[in-house]
Protein backbone atom coordinates (compact mmCIF):
# COMPACT_ATOMS: atom_id res chain seq x y z
CA UNK A 1 0.00 0.00 0.00
CA UNK A 2 2.59 2.48 0.79
CA UNK A 3 4.74 1.89 -2.51
CA UNK A 4 1.41 2.38 -4.52
CA UNK A 5 0.88 5.80 -2.85
CA UNK A 6 4.71 6.37 -3.13
CA UNK A 7 4.28 5.72 -7.31
CA UNK A 8 1.28 7.91 -7.04
CA UNK A 9 2.97 10.69 -5.46
CA UNK A 10 5.62 10.22 -8.07
CA UNK A 11 3.50 10.45 -10.95
CA UNK A 12 1.25 13.42 -9.60
CA UNK A 13 4.80 15.30 -9.54
CA UNK A 14 5.87 14.01 -13.13
CA UNK A 15 2.87 14.89 -14.29
CA UNK A 16 2.78 18.92 -12.77
CA UNK A 17 6.54 18.77 -13.71
CA UNK A 18 5.64 18.30 -17.44
CA UNK A 19 2.38 20.81 -17.42
CA UNK A 20 5.14 23.58 -16.08
CA UNK A 21 7.68 22.36 -18.67
CA UNK A 22 4.95 23.08 -21.54
CA UNK A 23 3.64 26.24 -19.70
CA UNK A 24 7.27 27.33 -20.04
CA UNK A 25 7.86 26.48 -23.60
CA UNK A 26 4.61 27.74 -24.75
CA UNK A 27 4.06 31.15 -22.71
CA UNK A 28 5.60 34.17 -23.52
CA UNK A 29 4.27 36.21 -21.04
CA UNK A 30 7.74 36.45 -18.57
CA UNK A 31 5.64 36.54 -15.72
CA UNK A 32 3.82 33.37 -16.32
CA UNK A 33 6.89 32.06 -17.48
CA UNK A 34 8.31 32.45 -13.51
CA UNK A 35 4.94 30.53 -12.17
CA UNK A 36 5.78 28.03 -14.61
CA UNK A 37 9.43 27.52 -13.30
CA UNK A 38 7.77 27.86 -9.99
CA UNK A 39 5.39 24.85 -10.75
CA UNK A 40 8.31 22.76 -11.89
CA UNK A 41 10.27 23.37 -8.64
CA UNK A 42 7.15 22.46 -6.50
CA UNK A 43 6.72 19.50 -8.37
CA UNK A 44 10.64 18.77 -7.78
CA UNK A 45 9.67 19.29 -3.81
CA UNK A 46 6.95 17.36 -3.87
CA UNK A 47 8.63 14.14 -5.68
CA UNK A 48 11.48 14.71 -2.62
CA UNK A 49 8.53 14.76 0.11
CA UNK A 50 7.23 11.58 -1.28
CA UNK A 51 10.44 9.93 -1.31
CA UNK A 52 10.72 10.76 1.85
CA UNK A 53 7.16 9.93 3.41
CA UNK A 54 7.83 6.61 1.66
CA UNK A 55 10.73 5.80 3.78
CA UNK A 56 9.42 7.31 6.86
CA UNK A 57 12.77 10.19 7.24
CA UNK A 58 12.62 14.00 7.62
CA UNK A 59 15.77 13.86 5.06
CA UNK A 60 12.80 14.40 1.86
CA UNK A 61 11.31 17.26 4.11
CA UNK A 62 14.95 18.81 4.72
CA UNK A 63 15.35 18.90 1.07
CA UNK A 64 12.02 20.42 0.22
CA UNK A 65 12.99 22.94 2.98
CA UNK A 66 16.09 23.71 0.39
CA UNK A 67 13.94 24.08 -2.44
CA UNK A 68 11.55 26.66 -0.80
CA UNK A 69 14.56 28.69 -0.07
CA UNK A 70 16.03 28.34 -3.35
CA UNK A 71 12.01 28.81 -5.20
CA UNK A 72 12.54 32.36 -3.02
CA UNK A 73 15.86 33.56 -4.26
CA UNK A 74 15.16 32.37 -7.76
CA UNK A 75 11.95 34.26 -7.85
CA UNK A 76 13.44 37.50 -6.50
CA UNK A 77 15.95 37.85 -8.61
CA UNK A 78 13.72 37.41 -11.54
CA UNK A 79 11.03 39.58 -10.84
CA UNK A 80 13.54 42.16 -9.97
CA UNK A 81 14.50 40.90 -13.90
CA UNK A 82 11.34 41.57 -15.06
CA UNK A 83 10.77 44.76 -13.77
CA UNK A 84 13.96 45.93 -15.59
CA UNK A 85 13.01 43.79 -18.93
CA UNK A 86 9.71 46.18 -19.03
CA UNK A 87 11.48 49.00 -18.75
CA UNK A 88 14.01 48.77 -21.27
CA UNK A 89 12.01 46.61 -23.78
CA UNK A 90 8.46 48.23 -23.16
CA UNK A 91 7.12 44.69 -22.93
CA UNK A 92 6.75 41.42 -21.07
CA UNK A 93 7.37 39.22 -24.17
CA UNK A 94 10.30 37.24 -24.01
CA UNK A 95 10.68 36.78 -27.42
CA UNK A 96 11.33 40.71 -27.44
CA UNK A 97 14.93 39.71 -25.81
CA UNK A 98 16.51 38.33 -28.85
CA UNK A 99 19.65 40.20 -29.17
CA UNK A 100 22.06 40.20 -26.21
CA UNK A 101 22.80 43.93 -25.42
CA UNK A 102 25.46 44.92 -22.82
CA UNK B 1 -6.46 9.14 2.98
CA UNK B 2 -6.31 7.23 -0.46
CA UNK B 3 -8.93 9.10 -1.41
CA UNK B 4 -8.15 12.60 0.14
CA UNK B 5 -4.67 11.81 -1.70
CA UNK B 6 -6.82 11.31 -5.60
CA UNK B 7 -8.69 14.31 -5.14
CA UNK B 8 -6.10 17.13 -3.84
CA UNK B 9 -4.26 15.26 -6.72
CA UNK B 10 -6.54 15.74 -9.19
CA UNK B 11 -7.10 19.43 -8.21
CA UNK B 12 -3.57 20.19 -8.55
CA UNK B 13 -3.60 18.80 -11.97
CA UNK B 14 -6.93 21.20 -12.89
CA UNK B 15 -5.47 24.14 -11.36
CA UNK B 16 -2.09 24.28 -12.94
CA UNK B 17 -3.63 23.45 -16.13
CA UNK B 18 -5.37 26.21 -16.04
CA UNK B 19 -2.28 27.97 -14.97
CA UNK B 20 -0.97 27.44 -18.14
CA UNK B 21 -4.13 28.00 -20.28
CA UNK B 22 -5.07 31.19 -18.89
CA UNK B 23 -4.24 34.40 -20.81
CA UNK B 24 -5.39 36.73 -18.55
CA UNK B 25 -2.64 37.19 -16.07
CA UNK B 26 -4.33 38.02 -12.59
CA UNK B 27 -6.61 34.75 -13.71
CA UNK B 28 -3.47 32.96 -13.90
CA UNK B 29 -1.88 33.88 -10.74
CA UNK B 30 -5.35 32.99 -8.97
CA UNK B 31 -4.83 29.48 -10.19
CA UNK B 32 -1.32 28.88 -9.26
CA UNK B 33 -2.33 29.97 -5.67
CA UNK B 34 -4.98 26.83 -5.97
CA UNK B 35 -3.10 24.63 -7.21
CA UNK B 36 -0.28 25.48 -4.34
CA UNK B 37 -2.89 24.86 -1.77
CA UNK B 38 -3.53 21.71 -3.61
CA UNK B 39 -0.07 20.47 -2.99
CA UNK B 40 -0.59 21.42 0.10
CA UNK B 41 -3.31 19.32 1.21
CA UNK B 42 -1.03 16.54 -0.84
CA UNK B 43 1.47 17.01 1.30
CA UNK B 44 -0.78 16.75 4.38
CA UNK B 45 -1.89 13.49 2.94
CA UNK B 46 1.33 11.98 2.67
CA UNK B 47 2.45 12.43 6.49
CA UNK B 48 4.22 15.61 6.53
CA UNK B 49 2.26 18.43 7.86
CA UNK B 50 5.33 20.65 8.93
CA UNK B 51 5.77 21.07 4.79
CA UNK B 52 2.48 21.33 4.46
CA UNK B 53 1.95 24.52 6.71
CA UNK B 54 5.34 25.56 4.97
CA UNK B 55 4.23 25.64 1.74
CA UNK B 56 1.21 27.50 2.10
CA UNK B 57 2.85 30.33 4.56
CA UNK B 58 6.33 30.53 2.41
CA UNK B 59 4.86 29.73 -1.44
CA UNK B 60 1.19 30.71 -1.27
CA UNK B 61 2.05 33.69 1.07
CA UNK B 62 5.64 35.25 0.51
CA UNK B 63 5.97 34.25 -3.06
CA UNK B 64 2.93 34.75 -4.60
CA UNK B 65 2.98 38.35 -2.44
CA UNK B 66 5.98 38.88 -4.64
CA UNK B 67 4.42 38.08 -7.95
CA UNK B 68 1.39 40.58 -6.86
CA UNK B 69 3.97 43.09 -6.49
CA UNK B 70 5.80 42.52 -9.53
CA UNK B 71 2.29 42.24 -11.19
CA UNK B 72 1.51 46.12 -9.84
CA UNK B 73 4.81 47.73 -10.27
CA UNK B 74 4.90 46.42 -13.82
CA UNK B 75 1.55 48.25 -14.31
CA UNK B 76 0.23 45.43 -16.20
CA UNK B 77 -3.27 46.49 -15.56
CA UNK B 78 -2.99 48.60 -18.38
CA UNK B 79 -4.26 45.66 -20.46
CA UNK B 80 -5.36 43.41 -18.49
CA UNK B 81 -7.36 44.64 -15.76
CA UNK B 82 -6.02 44.21 -12.17
CA UNK B 83 -9.29 44.55 -10.97
CA UNK B 84 -10.65 40.99 -11.23
CA UNK B 85 -14.00 41.11 -13.30
CA UNK B 86 -16.97 38.99 -12.16
CA UNK B 87 -16.72 35.66 -12.77
CA UNK B 88 -13.26 35.12 -12.58
CA UNK B 89 -13.20 34.04 -8.70
CA UNK B 90 -15.72 31.34 -9.45
CA UNK B 91 -13.47 28.39 -10.79
CA UNK B 92 -10.33 28.61 -8.24
CA UNK B 93 -13.40 29.61 -5.47
CA UNK B 94 -14.91 25.81 -6.23
CA UNK B 95 -11.49 24.40 -6.13
CA UNK B 96 -10.32 25.67 -3.12
CA UNK B 97 -13.62 24.84 -1.61
CA UNK B 98 -13.07 21.06 -2.05
CA UNK B 99 -9.49 21.55 -0.45
CA UNK B 100 -11.10 23.29 2.43
CA UNK B 101 -13.88 20.34 2.62
CA UNK B 102 -10.65 17.45 2.38
CA UNK B 103 -8.85 19.30 5.32
CA UNK B 104 -12.04 19.36 7.26
CA UNK B 105 -12.83 15.83 6.64
CA UNK B 106 -9.32 14.83 7.35
CA UNK B 107 -8.76 16.79 11.06
CA UNK B 108 -11.95 15.47 11.72
CA UNK B 109 -11.80 12.21 11.67
CA UNK B 110 -8.59 10.12 13.11
CA UNK B 111 -6.94 9.66 9.29
CA UNK B 112 -3.22 7.54 8.92
CA UNK B 113 -1.15 9.07 6.52
CA UNK B 114 -0.49 7.30 3.56
CA UNK B 115 2.92 6.67 4.27
CA UNK B 116 1.82 4.91 7.75
CA UNK B 117 3.98 7.01 9.70
CA UNK B 118 3.83 10.63 10.32
CA UNK B 119 6.83 13.31 10.33
CA UNK B 120 6.59 15.61 12.38
CA UNK B 121 8.40 19.09 12.81
CA UNK B 122 10.02 17.65 15.64
CA UNK B 123 11.86 15.02 13.59
CA UNK B 124 12.21 17.46 10.71
CA UNK B 125 13.82 20.41 12.94
CA UNK B 126 16.29 17.86 14.33
CA UNK B 127 17.75 16.73 10.84
CA UNK B 128 17.64 20.44 10.06
CA UNK B 129 19.78 21.62 12.68
CA UNK B 130 21.58 18.33 12.77
CA UNK B 131 23.38 16.87 9.76
CA UNK B 132 21.88 19.61 7.18
CA UNK B 133 23.12 22.31 9.50
CA UNK B 134 25.65 23.80 6.24
CA UNK B 135 23.19 23.78 4.31
CA UNK B 136 20.71 25.72 6.57
CA UNK B 137 23.84 28.46 6.28
CA UNK B 138 24.10 28.05 2.34
CA UNK B 139 20.40 28.80 2.72
CA UNK B 140 20.85 32.06 4.23
CA UNK B 141 23.85 32.81 2.14
CA UNK B 142 21.52 32.39 -1.08
CA UNK B 143 18.60 34.21 0.16
CA UNK B 144 21.05 37.32 1.48
CA UNK B 145 22.68 36.89 -2.12
CA UNK B 146 19.12 37.17 -3.86
CA UNK B 147 18.08 40.12 -2.04
CA UNK B 148 21.13 42.52 -2.96
CA UNK B 149 20.98 41.12 -6.57
CA UNK B 150 17.63 41.81 -6.42
CA UNK B 151 17.76 45.42 -5.00
CA UNK B 152 20.70 45.73 -7.80
CA UNK B 153 18.98 44.88 -10.94
CA UNK B 154 15.82 46.34 -10.13
CA UNK B 155 17.13 49.83 -8.75
CA UNK B 156 19.12 50.79 -11.97
CA UNK B 157 17.82 53.70 -13.88
CA UNK B 158 14.42 54.28 -14.38
CA UNK B 159 13.12 54.76 -17.91
CA UNK B 160 15.27 55.66 -20.90
CA UNK B 161 15.47 53.71 -23.94
CA UNK B 162 18.56 51.48 -24.15
CA UNK B 163 20.56 52.58 -26.57
CA UNK B 164 19.88 56.26 -25.54
CA UNK B 165 20.38 55.40 -21.90
CA UNK B 166 23.47 53.78 -22.61
CA UNK B 167 24.77 56.77 -24.55
CA UNK B 168 23.70 59.46 -21.81
CA UNK B 169 25.33 57.15 -19.27
CA UNK B 170 28.57 57.57 -21.26
CA UNK B 171 28.39 61.02 -21.74
CA UNK B 172 27.44 61.55 -18.27
CA UNK B 173 30.06 59.59 -16.62
CA UNK B 174 32.56 61.17 -18.18
CA UNK B 175 31.08 64.59 -17.32
CA UNK B 176 29.99 63.41 -13.51
CA UNK B 177 33.48 62.01 -13.39
CA UNK B 178 35.18 65.09 -13.88
CA UNK B 179 32.79 67.49 -11.70
CA UNK B 180 32.87 64.90 -8.79
CA UNK B 181 35.06 62.06 -8.65
CA UNK B 182 34.45 61.12 -5.09
CA UNK B 183 30.78 60.17 -6.34
CA UNK B 184 31.61 58.08 -8.63
CA UNK B 185 32.80 55.17 -6.92
CA UNK B 186 29.37 54.84 -4.15
CA UNK B 187 26.51 55.80 -6.54
CA UNK B 188 25.21 53.57 -9.30
CA UNK B 189 26.23 54.44 -13.46
CA UNK B 190 22.42 54.77 -13.76
CA UNK B 191 21.84 57.58 -11.15
CA UNK B 192 24.76 59.17 -12.33
CA UNK B 193 23.27 59.57 -15.80
CA UNK B 194 20.19 60.93 -13.62
CA UNK B 195 21.85 63.76 -12.47
CA UNK B 196 24.17 64.59 -14.99
CA UNK B 197 20.75 65.04 -17.22
CA UNK B 198 19.75 67.24 -14.32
Amino acid sequence: MASVSLDHALVLAAILFAIGFAGLLTRRNLIVVLACIEIMLNAGGLAFVAAGARWGQADGQVMFLFVLAMAAAEVAVGLAIAIRFRQSLKSLDVDDADEMKG
Amino acid sequence: MTILFTIAAVVAVLSTLMVVTRTNLVHALLYLVVSLFAVAVVFYTLGAPFVAALEVIVYAGAIMMLFLFAVMLLNVGADSPLRVPRLAWVGPGILVAVLLAEVVYGLTRQTQPLAGVEVGPQAVSEALYGPYVLGVELASMLLLAALIGARHVAARARDEEEAAESMERARGLSETAGEAPGQGAVDDPGRLTEEGDA
